[in-house]
C-alpha cells in the first residue's frame, strides 16, 4: 500500500494570541515544549507505517513554530522523514540570523512568514508583535541564510484599513521579491475577541472592504504573479526560471491527496477518514505520554461527500477541473446557469470534460462553488 | 301561541355598550334561567351539549313575560355581515337601540340603527351603563333621540349591570313592538335568518315562520336555492334547545335539517312545504357574494394539506367563505379566498391560525373587479394575476362609509378619505361636538390599512362602517413586479393608476432592501404592461470566497458550502434569481407601513 506522502506538524506555541485567531495555539507553557516535542516523537512513531519512507512534502505549521524553543524546535526538524518540500511558518519578530541559520541548517527549504500588513496602525489592531521594520528584517534575514523560496502571508480588510493602506502593503511586499504570497481577508469569526471588538466597524465598512480582493488579485497580477488559488500568489515559472513556486503542500490539500497531521488540533484525511486530535495540550501529552495516539473526533467520508469536497477544493486552483472527479455532485442546470452567466467555462482537456472559472467566477468562487453543489 | 301574544325583537348595539349583558340580564329576569346559577347553568348545558355532540349556540331564545312569548334575536356583530344583519332584523317586528350613556352614538349603532329602520322595525333607544361614574344619560339619550327622529323623553334609562331599568324595557317590547302579523292559516313561510353546523345533526337553521304551520318530519324546500329535505327535529331555544312538534306563523326557532353543507341553506332563502307549497318566497334573497380576495399560502409548504383540511372545516359552518387551490411561482400552493370584507378576512385568518395552528402567508388583499374587455368580454377578476391584457374598462366595488368623530377631527377624516379616492357626500352633527361623516369610497381603498390609519389619525375615537353600494368604474391599471425580466405573480396589483407610481418605486425600494445580493445584477421593475415605472439595480457580489481552506478546515468549509447551498434549496426561485421568503413577506407587509 502506498503511503501517506504529506505531513503537517502542529507546534502550537505563541507569546500572544492575536485576537483573529482561532487555531491552536498555547500561550505561556514555556517548559512544556520539550515535553510537548516528546510526544510528537512519539506520535510520529506510531504513524510511521502509514507515512511513505520518502515523504513529497512536510509542514510546520502553528502556533507560532518559531517560538518554539531552539532546541525542541531543532529536535522537530530531525523527527519529520525527509521530503522535497520542508516549509515552517515563522513570525517576523522570531526570525533572528541564528534561527535562519537553523533552519536552513535542518534542511528547511521554504519559509512562510506571518507579515499580515506593514502599516502600524494595522498591526496593532491585529495584536501583532512585528512592526514593519520586524517584517523587512526577518525578511532579509532569512534570504542572508539562503532562503531563496519565501512566503509572505497578508491580511486585508482588517479594520480601518483604507483603500491607500491596501495600496501601501502590497508595494511594501512586492517590495521585496517574495516568491509566494498568501492574501487572506480578515475573517472576524463569531464569538471571536477580535469580532466583539471590531464587529461593528467591520459591518461598516463592509461594502468598501468588497473591492479589495479584486485590487489585491489585480495588483499581484499585474506584478508578474500567478493566482493559482483563491488566495494565494506565486512568482511565475517565466519570471522565476521555470520553477514552480506553488505551495506543493498546499497544493495536496486542494487535490484532495491524503494528509497526516501530527500534534493538537491537528487534521489528517487518509483513505476517506479524517480525524483531528484533541486540542488539549494536557490530554494530548498524557496519551502519548503512556504511548497512546491522542483521542481524536474522526469523520468518516462517504464517497459522496469526498466527491463535493473535490469540487470545493479544485475549484479553488486556476486549473481546470476534471469534471469526472465530482461525478454526481455538480448541479447541472446550475452549471449551466454559471455558464451564461459568464462564471464558469468548460474548456476541453485531455482527460475530457472539465470546468473553470472565469477570472469573475473565481471572486465569487464560494457562491459559484455553493450554486454548483448538487 | 297567538300571534297578539308573540314579539320577535333584536338587541342592537356599538361594540361593548353591553347588548350581552342586557340580553343576560332578560334571561334572568324571565327566569328562563336563575340569576345565581345562570353561569353555572348555561355552562353545564353546554358541556351537556358537548356530550351530545351538539354544539349550536342560540341564535334566538325564546322567553315568557306577562303571558307573552318573547323571542330575542341574535345579530352578527359586525359591517362585513351587513346581510346576515338584515335578515335577523327581517325576522323582528322591534328592535332594542342601545348605546354606552358615557360613549354616545357610534358608527355601528348609526349603521344597525339605519338597517333596522330599513326593516320598518320599531326602535326601542335605551341608554344603558347609567351607573358609570362618567355617564351622561341625557347628552346620549339626545344623540339616540336625534339618530332616530324621536324624543329623548322617550328614551329608556337603564343599567344591565344592577339590571336597573331592564323590567321596563320587556314591558315596552310588549307595548311597543308591534305582534307579528303573517296568515296563520296560508301554506307555511318561513325565513332563513341564520344557520349553523353540526357535525351529528348537521346544518341547523334558524328561522322566523312568517305564514301557516311547520311541521316535523315533514318535507320543506329552501325556494331560491330549490334545496329540499325533511325537517327531522323543529324547536326553539329556551335557554337550551327545546324540541317542538311545530312551528307557527310569527314564532321564531329552529330546524334540524340533516343537510351537510351549509351551503345548500342560505341565509334569507324562504323555507315552505314540499307538499302545501307557498306560490312566492319572501322578498329579500340575495346571494352574498364575496368582496374581498387574498391568496392564503402556508409559509411551509408541507402544511399545504393541513390548510387544505383547515379550509374544508371552517367552510362547513361559514357559507359566505370561498377558497379555490392557487398556485404561486413564488409563494407554492395555497388557495384563494374571497371573503365578504375585511373583518370576515381577519377572523377566517386568525380562526385558521389559532384553531389549526397553521403558519400562514397572507397576499396584500384585492376586492373582485367587473372587467369588460375589448373584445366585448365580461369577467369577474379575483385575483391580479387573472387581469385580462386588452381592458375596455374596470369596475369596483364602491361603498358607503359611515365615520363618527368629535368634531375637532373631521379634518383629518376628510384628508384620509380624499386620499382613498373618496366621495364627500354629507356631514350631520349628532350632537354639539360629535359628527358624522359620509363618503363614497372604493372598497379597495378601504381594505388596506384604511381602519388603522383612521384610528391613528383621530387617537382612536373615529368610528366607521360600511355598506356596499355598487360598482363603478375606475381608472385601474394592473402593477407588475419584475425580478431580472421575470413577473412575479404574487406581487401583482390591481390599483388606481394615480397610486400606481407611488406604490411601484416602494415596492422596488423594498425588494431591493430584502433580496440578497447574487452573483450578477438584479434589475427590479415595477411596470404597467410593457412600461416601467420604477426600477432599481440590485448589483452583484463583487467577491464570495471563503479566505482560506487547509487540511484543517475542509470538513467545516465543506459545511458552510452545503449550508449555503441548502439556503438557496428554500430560497424561492424567480428565473435565476433566488429570493427569500422574507422578503415577500416584507413586500406584502408594506401596506401595514404605508
Amino acid at each position: 500500500m502506498v503511503g501517506v506522502r504529506h505531513l503537517y506538524v502542529h507546534l502550537p506555541f505563541c507569546a500572544h494570541r492575536c485576537g483573529y485567531c482561532d487555531f491552536v495555539t498555547i500561550v505561556g507553557r514555556a517548559g512544556e515544549h520539550g515535553r510537548y516535542v516528546d510526544a510528537l516523537a512519539v506520535e510520529l512513531d506510531l504513524e510511521r507505517q502509514s507515512l511513505s519512507p520518502c515523504l513529497d512534502t512536510v509542514f510546520l505549521g502553528g502556533g507560532t513554530p518559531t517560538f518554539t524553543e531552539p532546541g525542541a524546535l531543532r529536535r522537530v526538524l530531525r523527527l519529520v522523514p525527509p521530503a522535497d518540500e520542508l516549509t515552517v511558518e515563522a513570525n517576523p519578530e522570531t526570525v533572528t540570523p541564528e534561527l535562519a541559520q537553523l533552519l536552513r541548517e535542518e534542511g528547511v527549504m521554504r519559509v512562510s512568514l506571518g507579515a499580515q500588513s506593514f502599516r502600524p496602525h494595522l498591526l496593532a489592531i491585529l495584536e501583532r508583535a512585528a512592526g514593519p521594520d520586524d517584517v523587512r528584517r526577518a525578511f532579509y534575514h532569512l534570504r542572508d541564510a539562503g532562503f531563496d523560496n519565501i512566503s509572505l502571508d497578508l491580511i486585508y480588510g482588517i479594520p480601518g484599513q483604507s483603500p491607500a493602506d491596501l495600496q501601501a502593503d502590497i508595494d511594501e511586499a512586492l517590495a521585496l521579491g517574495p516568491e509566494h504570497l498568501s492574501c487572506y481577508e480578515l475573517e472576524a469569526k463569531r464569538g471571536t475577541r477580535f469580532t466583539h471588538a471590531h464587529g461593528v466597524e467591520l459591518e461598516r465598512q463592509a461594502e468598501a472592504l468588497e473591492g479589495y480582493f479584486e485590487a489585491v488579485v489585480d495588483r499581484l497580477i499585474a506584478a508578474g504573479y500567478r493566482w493559482y488559488e483563491t488566495a494565494n500568489f506565486c512568482r511565475a515559472p517565466s519570471a522565476d526560471g521555470g520553477r514552480d513556486l506553488r505551495s506543493r503542500h498546499n497544493l495536496a490539500y486542494w487535490l484532495g491527496r491524503d494528509y497526516l497531521g501530527v500534534g493538537i488540533g491537528a487534521v489528517s484525511t487518509v483513505r476517506g477518514r479524517r480525524w483531528r486530535n484533541t486540542p488539549r495540550l494536557p490530554v494530548y501529552l498524557k496519551a502519548l505520554g503512556r504511548g497512546d495516539r491522542p483521542p481524536r473526533e474522526v469523520e468518516e467520508l462517504a464517497a459522496d461527500v469526498r466527491r463535493r469536497e473535490r469540487l470545493i477544493l479544485g475549484l479553488r486552483l486556476d486549473e481546470p477541473f476534471e469534471v469526472e472527479e465530482a461525478a454526481g455532485a455538480i448541479d447541472l442546470a446550475a452549471l449551466a446557469r454559471l455558464e451564461r452567466l459568464g462564471l464558469v467555462v468548460r474548456p476541453s482537456t485531455r482527460a475530457g470534460d472539465a470546468l473553470s472559472l472565469t477570472r469573475r467566477g473565481r471572486l465569487l468562487g464560494g457562491g459559484v462553488t455553493a450554486e454548483l453543489l448538487a | 301561541m297567538q300571534q297578539d301574544r308573540i314579539r320577535n325583537f333584536s338587541i342592537i348595539a356599538h361594540i361593548d355598550h353591553g347588548k350581552s349583558t342586557l340580553a343576560d340580564r332578560i334571561l334572568e329576569l324571565t327566569e328562563t334561567v336563575s340569576g345565581r346559577e345562570m353561569r353555572e347553568q348555561l355552562l353545564d348545558s353546554m358541556d351537556l351539549e358537548r356530550e351530545r355532540g351538539i354544539t349550536i349556540k342560540a341564535q334566538a331564545v325564546r322567553v315568557t313575560w306577562k303571558g307573552h312569548q318573547l323571542n330575542l334575536i341574535d345579530t352578527p356583530g359586525h359591517v362585513d355581515f351587513t346581510y346576515e344583519v338584515s335578515r335577523s332584523l327581517q325576522a323582528c317586528e322591534g328592535a332594542v337601540l342601545v348605546v354606552d350613556a358615557a360613549q354616545g352614538v357610534e358608527a355601528q349603532t348609526v349603521a344597525n340603527a339605519y338597517l333596522a329602520i330599513e326593516n320598518d322595525l320599531e326602535l326601542l333607544p335605551v341608554v344603558n351603563k347609567i351607573d358609570l361614574p362618567q355617564a351622561d344619560p341625557d347628552k346620549a339619550a339626545k344623540e339616540l333621540a336625534d339618530l332616530i327622529g324621536g324624543d329623548p323623553r322617550d328614551v329608556l334609562r337603564v343599567s344591565a349591570k344592577t339590571g336597573d331599568g331592564v323590567d321596563e324595557i320587556l314591558d315596552a317590547v310588549i307595548k311597543r313592538i308591534p305582534a307579528p302579523a303573517g296568515n296563520a292559516d296560508a301554506p307555511p313561510r318561513a325565513l332563513i335568518f341564520d344557520s349553523s353546523y353540526d357535525q351529528y345533526r348537521g346544518v341547523v337553521a334558524f328561522v322566523r315562520a312568517v305564514d301557516g304551520v311547520f311541521e316535523t318530519r315533514e318535507r320543506l324546500l329552501a325556494m331560491a336555492q330549490g334545496t329540499r329535505f325533511e325537517a327531522e327535529e323543529l324547536g326553539f331555544f329556551s335557554p337550551t334547545m327545546r324540541a317542538a312538534d311545530t312551528l307557527v306563523a310569527g314564532e321564531v326557532g329552529y330546524v334540524i335539517t340533516g343537510l351537510k353543507d351549509v351551503s345548500r341553506l342560505r341565509v334569507g332563502d324562504t323555507l315552505t312545504s314540499v307538499g302545501r307549497p307557498a306560490s312566492e318566497p319572501l322578498p329579500g334573497y340575495k346571494d352574498v357574494k364575496p368582496m374581498v380576495f387574498a391568496g392564503l399560502f402556508p409559509t411551509d409548504s408541507d402544511d399545504y394539506p393541513d390548510l387544505r383540511d383547515a379550509l374544508e372545516r371552517l367552510k362547513l359552518n361559514d357559507a359566505a367563505l370561498v377558497y379555490e387551490p392557487e398556485t404561486s411561482q413564488a409563494l407554492g400552493f395555497g388557495f384563494r379566498c374571497g371573503f365578504l370584507g375585511l373583518l370576515h378576512m381577519e377572523i377566517v385568518r386568525e380562526r385558521l391560525e389559532r384553531e389549526f395552528d397553521l403558519d400562514l402567508l397572507v397576499t396584500a388583499p384585492n376586492v373582485a373587479y367587473r372587467v369588460r374587455t375589448t373584445d366585448g368580454a365580461e369577467v369577474e377578476v379575483h385575483n391580479p394575476a387573472e387581469m385580462p391584457a386588452e381592458i375596455e374598462q374596470v369596475d369596483e366595488p364602491y361603498i358607503r362609509a359611515s365615520v363618527i368623530v368629535p368634531k375637532e377631527y373631521v379634518g383629518p377624516v376628510m384628508e384620509l378619505c380624499t386620499e382613498r379616492r373618496g366621495r364627500f357626500d354629507h356631514m350631520e352633527y349628532l350632537s354639539e361636538d360629535r359628527v358624522v361623516l359620509i363618503y363614497e369610497l372604493p372598497l379597495a381603498e378601504v381594505v388596506v390599512d384604511y381602519y388603522d390609519q383612521l384610528k391613528s389619525r383621530t387617537r382612536g375615537y373615529a368610528s366607521f362602517d360600511y355598506d356596499i353600494i355598487g360598482f363603478r368604474e375606475g381608472d385601474l391599471v394592473r402593477l407588475d413586479v419584475l425580478i431580472a425580466g421575470e413577473s412575479v405573480d404574487a406581487l401583482s396589483l390591481i390599483l388606481h393608476r394615480g397610486s400606481a407610481y407611488g406604490r411601484g418605486r416602494a415596492l422596488v425600494d423594498k425588494l431591493r432592501e430584502e433580496i440578497p445580493r447574487q452573483l450578477f445584477d438584479v434589475p427590479v421593475q415595477a411596470a404597467i404592461g410593457s412600461r416601467v415605472i420604477a426600477r432599481e439595480t440590485i448589483k452583484a457580489k463583487r467577491k464570495d470566497v471563503l479566505a482560506k481552506c487547509y487540511g484543517g478546515d475542509i470538513t467545516r468549509k465543506r459545511k458552510l458550502l452545503e449550508k449555503q447551498k441548502a439556503g438557496k434549496k428554500r430560497m424561492k426561485q424567480v428565473g435565476a434569481v433566488e429570493v427569500p421568503q422574507e422578503a415577500f413577506l416584507a413586500v406584502l407587509n408594506l401596506d401595514e407601513g404605508r
